[in-house]
């Protein structure tokens, strides 16, 4: 599968689709882009539990922090990773001695590591590299249209305000389907300094 | 499952906007407002310190502004934008980011003569020092890259000389230098170029014209590609360091491929200022809904005209590229294939005097410092918006003293060849 770019409608069934989130590395410090990813997924409705042995006992918008994926009492769909990229193997690893598996492997924006997406992918979970979820969840919903972000989706139906805890609709009109042009060119750029 | 992709006409109509959350109120509202209430301390410091989504202050942003910022990004097909108070704000914001002091970045000379101002003068004082190459010799530019050079910016079509620029071949050369290709595409639209396509990383307008395209609001955009990896060599600390007063973000890594765009907004808006009121922002949505007819209109009212004064006695040269023959005709077929633009120049036989009295003479044209309305304008550069620049200048930027401008407006074609022609014989 190609990770440089993704279809909406593939990113679309996984927010849609999961509801228990472990996030490895996340951080309590709440100026750090893990907290306000946290925060924020929390706040849409995800059951969220942050994942840091250095941080045990303490908690994060209320939810405790665990030591390792193991130590989750119940099962997850999906482990968000905010780690560098040589530690997303090792965890990849441990989310695969799971039992039920995690349907979804995701690493964070600046996160790729392709030798453990097809150690995931070939145990059948979907994966997701270089993207941020708080960000793909804003932008499908298109809450993050404030910034102007171009969403790539649309809508005729009225907006709902949000609120706290609730799952916004992602399933507007998708229009750039992911793979655009200078999606594809940004890719290359990374991949192929010149 | 691959999603459908909706065309040009349907995102120029809805992107970005969606029916009111509270009232349903289907066009985009004015929010003529300057501030936004927060739900509680935590949701206000969450927006301050730029991690949750949401409306502050309409320096900073604003919901009728943010529709104008999607809708543009998504007809150039960008990753987001920011709408500021005019095509020269846009061209501020966009190189305060960039640039430090000492830095430079090459600009053709082709250029709307108040960028050549902007650029030479103002931007100086900044100590930003632009390094001028020839949109006509490409090797100009190679030249002229310096371990000092951060950015290269073009006009796709070029005001006044009705030039067209060879993008990509531009864009090999940015991408060779490790720079952004910024392309100022106020004079085609992205529905006659879409200079991202073609390499650019970063594309402006001046609103002002084709975008809003009734004369009737000043307004710029900045759309941000999302192809250039600003990190890479730590060329652009706006983008790849800490921010001192975000908590240490990193802009860049915190926001991915939209971060020029975000860097833009929360550092030259913020802090220079030039918000574009959410009147205006309304103003433009409005003409952008029907750019596609629009822009068509334009681009066949205008060679229809330049055909016309080709023939005509008393003229001397016609310079649009839409016409075969002309030196730039091969690089119109291949960026802009569905018309050459509406803005272009033509000199008369009679040199400077006879432009004067053509633009006296003329009835329906309006004798104004614009282009992109619905009327015809008409105007002598030479005298009016390059007047500031040396004779050589001038000529280069394809406004010599005998050449004279039109705006090609949308009244019938019969009717604006009917002025010039009682204007060329009176
Ligand atoms: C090509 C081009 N770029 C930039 C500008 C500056 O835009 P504004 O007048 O909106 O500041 C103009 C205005 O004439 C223009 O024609």
């Amino acid at each position: 599968m190609n990770h440089d770019t993704y279809d909406d409608s593939y990113i679309r069934e996984i927010l849609n689709g999961v509801k228990t989130i472990a996030m490895v590395g996340a951080s309590p410090v709440n100026v750090r882009p893990s907290y306000f990813a946290f925060k924020y997924l929390a706040q849409r409705g995800y059951d969220m539990i942050p994942v840091n042995p250095g941080q045990v006992g303490k908690s994060l918008v209320g939810k405790p922090f665990v030591a390792s994926l193991r130590d989750i009492d119940r099962p997850i769909d999906m482990v968000d990773i905010f780690r560098n990229s040589e530690a997303a193997l090792p965890l990849v690893e441990e989310a695969l001695a799971l039992n039920p598996l995690p349907k979804v492997i995701w690493m964070q924006l600046g996160v790729r590591n392709d030798e453990a997406a097809a150690k995931a992918e070939a145990a059948g979970l979907k994966v997701v590299m270089n993207r941020c979820p708080k960000i793909e969840y804003g932008r499908l919903s298109s809450e993050i249209s404030w910034m102007g972000v171009n969403s790539r989706t649309l809508s005729s139906k009225r907006a709902p305000v949000p609120t706290q805890g609730m799952r916004l609709s992602l399933n507007r009109v998708s229009v750039g389907g992911g793979g655009t042009n200078a999606a594809d060119r940004a890719a290359r750029n990374k991949n192929d300094p010149a | 499952m691959t999603d459908r992709l909706p065309g040009f006409a349907t995102l120029a109509i809805h992107a970005g906007a969606q029916p009111d959350p509270t009232t349903g109120a289907r066009a985009t509202p004015i929010y003529q407002t300057t501030s936004f209430v927060f739900n509680d301390a935590d949701h206000a410091a969450s927006l301050f310190g730029l991690q949750a989504f949401g409306n502050i202050y309409t320096r900073l942003g604003n919901p009728t502004n943010a529709v104008l910022e999607e809708r543009v990004a998504a007809l150039e097909g960008g990753t987001a934008a920011l709408a500021v108070a005019s095509g020269h704000a846009a061209q501020v914001v966009t190189f305060q980011a960039l640039l430090q002091p000492g830095d430079e970045f090459i600009a053709a000379r082709q250029l709307y003569g108040g960028s050549i101002n902007q650029f030479t003068h103002t931007f100086k004082s900044f100590g930003w020092n632009v390094v001028w190459a020839d949109a006509d010799d490409i090797a100009t530019f190679e030249r002229a890259v310096s371990p000092r050079t951060k950015a290269i910016f073009i006009e796709s079509l070029a005001n006044p000389g009705g030039s067209v620029t060879d993008i990509e071949a531009i864009s090999a050369i940015a991408r060779k230098a490790g720079v952004p290709l910024i392309v100022d595409n106020t004079l085609a639209s992205p529905y006659l170029i879409r200079p991202i396509d073609h390499g650019a990383d970063i594309v402006l307008h001046s609103a002002t014209k084709f975008l809003g395209g009734h004369g009737n609001s000043i307004g710029g955009v900045i759309v941000d590609a999302g192809t250039f990896d600003w990190s890479r060599d730590n060329k652009y600390p706006i983008l790849s360091e800490p921010r001192p007063e975000y908590h240490g973000i990193k802009l860049q890594e915190t926001f991915g491929n939209f971060a020029f765009a975000i860097a833009c907004r929360v550092i030259g808006l913020r802090d220079l200022g030039p918000a574009l009121s959410p009147f205006n922002a309304f103003m433009i949505l409005t003409g952008i809904e029907t750019l596609p007819l629009r822009m068509q209109r334009h681009c066949d009212n205008a060679k229809a005209v330049a055909e016309w004064l080709s023939n005509h006695p008393a003229v001397a040269a016609v310079n649009y590229s839409g016409l075969p023959g002309n030196r730039y005709n091969n690089l119109a077929r291949k960026y802009s294939p569905k018309g050459a633009g509406a803005v272009f120049t033509f000199s008369l036989k009679g040199g400077y005097d006879a432009g004067v009295d053509l633009v006296s003479n003329l009835k329906l044209f309006s004798h104004l410092a614009n282009v992109g309305d619905t009327r015809s304008l008409v105007i002598h550069p030479a005298s009016t918006t390059h007047s500031q620049l040396t004779d050589d200048a001038k000529t280069k930027a394809g406004a010599g003293p005998d050449i004279v401008r039109v705006s090609i407006g949308l009244e019938d074609k019969e009717d604006i060849i009917a002025d010039l022609d009682q204007a060329l014989r009176a």
